[in-house]
């Protein structure tokens, strides 16, 4: 699947586009198909999203997956700072990014 | 330490709010990111893996208490905690909101302080030796010197536009603690046979994809001619420098390709022609400056340290260097904790480094490029209670130039431009050496990480460097040996094909094993290989 990600204007925060809005959770992310370039455009004009990317991604029960470590990072956040991740209560979630 | 005057007040604040209003058009949607890329990259704010990220310079590496108390206090309130110390002397912050970012410069501004110029395509921060003032072999402190080329280089018009980045770093003594030829300018000042103390010029040294040790273009130049001749040598470059390819456009490219000789001609005709127009500024601005850097009022007390405290003893060895005064030394206070972040601190920590400079040290920190931070004046009467206190505080690791004190840029951890994940894999090797004991019997060695190819974690210059690479989306880490940053500077070789992370980490123990069966009576890792070569190092790690 794809799916978009980029940073928050204000915050900076990495953010997934979830069909109609952004969310930091990139268990939300649609598949936007071949919308991408469309989608991005028009929400970096209404100054929705900065900087935003189409990412390749997987889907299974446990939820999606960006393909690129590097995009598993963002989703989660620094694996040297569990604390400071989405998911500070689940060391496992290191193995996931990994 | 330089304090601002007016002028420099004024152009930090006006900038400021100029960046204020930049940052408000852009978020009411007036400015485009691309529009305003270039316009945060001045003021240091870049958009990394998790967030806004600020560059913080702090010039050579000199701090007060205020200043560093001010930095942990933006850590607290406008970041998660903590920020990170660099290997060019700066700091940086990971998790900056934009709608912040001009209040920060402003909350900065009040301590003398900025992010001008830690970004683009400029001069950026000067750097130096982390004990000038303090050391007992400096031929003169070289900050002053430091402060006139931060003046000189702030704003300068002809030098916003450069072909790239532009790195210059000036030193005092002929031991090299500040990684100066590798550096686009590196600039010793020396003592000439007839006493007069001047300026040699290296030009043309850096890490990054083509890492180069600066070749020596002048071996001296009058002090008075200082700014004249880095001109010389910024102009050579500004005029015949690659603007067309980003890979090729520093400094020692061009210095490569024109070839020493005929750069250094170039420099040269241009040096005279700048004498002719008589850009130096008067003596008297040197003389001004060097006024803020006249030393403390030292005093003499006792000179032998009591060693009786083993762990205290060890500290001492490690992590203290000596000093100008023989009742002073220059302490260093790591931010390699086993399992640490290399480089992080915390608010409190800032602080609390903060009330120790005020209390032990004239009030005066240096931030090191190897992520440490030293209290360069401290009376030996006093390191005892200084000691105990870094303890309590987290801070008393006896690591220094061991290969727990390793080197670590940011890595894929935070940094959109990396390949491999730094951090975990030092953590993981200070682990390994402080559990097996090998720390102390290895002595001097140098590790150092880079997570790509843009070397931020200096590993060309390790004795034992490893540089993160993507090997088909996966972690992969190539293993070099034999590099310096020191004065006797050389550059790692690669051992071979790279490793994954448990891999390099075992590779790491079987060349330290390599060196400790080697080793005759007083070497250095970096000795052993250099004497054996590469080819006992590879049969280790690959085999016949």
């Amino acid at each position: 699947m794809k799916i978009l990600t980029g940073n928050d204007l204000k915050t900076g925060a990495v953010i997934w586009w979830d069909g109609a809005n952004w969310s930091i959770h990139v268990d939300c992310a649609a598949d936007v198909g071949d919308q991408g370039e469309e989608i991005m455009a028009r929400e970096e004009a209404l100054r929705r999203v900065n900087v935003p990317y189409i990412v390749e991604a997987t889907v299974s029960e446990k939820g999606i997956r960006p393909a690129h470590i590097k995009d598993r990072i963002r989703a989660l956040g620094p694996t040297v700072r569990p604390d400071l991740t989405l998911k500070p209560q689940s060391p496992e979630a290191i193995d996931w990014v990994i | 330490m330089y304090v601002y005057d007016n002028y420099d007040q004024a152009m930090v604040d006006a900038r400021v709010e100029e960046f204020r209003d930049q940052a408000r058009r852009r978020l009411e949607g007036k400015l485009s990111e691309d529009q305003f890329k270039p316009l945060r990259l001045m003021n240091g704010l870049y958009l990394q893996l998790h967030a806004y990220m600020l560059r913080v310079a702090i010039p050579y590496g000199t701090l007060n208490s205020r200043q560093m108390s001010a930095l942990g206090d933006i850590a607290d309130r406008y970041d998660r905690g903590y920020g990170h110390f660099t290997t060019r002397q700066n700091i940086q912050y990971n998790w900056i909101k934009l709608e912040d970012a001009a209040d920060i410069l402003a909350d900065l501004s009040k301590v003398e302080m900025h992010a001008i110029q830690t970004s683009g395509n400029c001069i950026r921060n000067i750097s130096s030796d982390h004990f000038a003032g303090a050391a007992h072999d400096e031929l003169v402190d070289p900050r002053p010197y430091a402060e006139l080329m931060r003046q000189w280089s702030s704003f300068h018009p002809e030098f916003t536009y450069l072909p790239r980045k532009f790195k210059i770093c000036v030193i005092a003594s002929e031991k090299d603690r500040a990684a100066m030829r590798l550096h686009d300018i590196g600039i010793q000042i020396v003592r000439s046979g007839e006493g007069e103390l001047g300026a040699r010029f290296f030009v043309g040294g850096g890490m990054g994809r083509t890492p180069m040790i600066a070749p020596m273009i002048r071996d001296f130049v009058p002090l008075d001619q200082l700014i004249t001749y880095a001109e010389a040598c910024l102009r050579v470059y500004n005029r015949h420098g690659r603007r067309d390819n980003k890979y090729k456009a520093r400094i020692k490219i061009l210095v490569h390709e024109l070839g020493k000789e005929e750069y250094t001609r170039q420099v040269e005709a241009e040096f005279v022609h700048l004498l002719e127009q008589g850009i130096e500024p008067p003596r008297e601005e040197l003389a001004r400056i060097a006024r803020y850097f006249a030393p403390p009022t030292f005093e003499d007390g006792p000179k032998q340290i009591d060693r009786s405290d083993p762990d205290f003893a060890l500290w001492v060895d490690r992590n203290t260097h000596r000093h100008r005064h023989d009742s002073y030394v220059s302490a260093v206070i790591s931010l390699k904790p086993v399992g640490g972040i290399p480089g992080d601190a915390t608010g409190d920590q800032m602080r609390q480094m903060a009330r120790l400079a005020k209390q032990y040290s004239f009030d005066e920190l240096r931030i090191m490029h190897t992520q440490n931070v030293v209290l360069p004046h401290v009376r030996i009467a006093d390191l005892h209670a200084l000691w105990t206190e870094l303890e309590a505080a987290g801070l008393g690791a006896p690591n220094l130039d061991t290969i727990e004190d390793i080197i670590a840029c940011p890595g894929l951890d935070y940094c959109s431009l990396a390949n491999a994940r730094s951090i975990p894999l030092a953590q993981r090797l200070a682990e390994r050496f402080a559990a097996n004991g090998k720390t102390g019997k290895l002595g001097e060695l140098k590790l150092k990480i880079s997570g790509c190819i843009n070397a931020c974690g200096h590993h060309h210059a390790g004795h034992i460097g490893i540089l993160g690479v993507d090997k088909k989306g996966v972690e992969n880490y190539q293993l070099s040996l034999g590099g310096s940053e020191a004065e006797d500077v050389s550059l790692a070789k690669i051992t071979g094909p790279g490793f994954d992370e448990d891999g390099v980490i075992e590779a790491v123990d079987t060349v330290t094993d390599l060196y400790l069966a080697q080793r005759k009576e007083g070497e250095r890792f970096v000795d052993t290989y250099r004497r054996i070569g590469m080819e006992p190092f590879k049969e280790a790690l690959y085999g016949a």
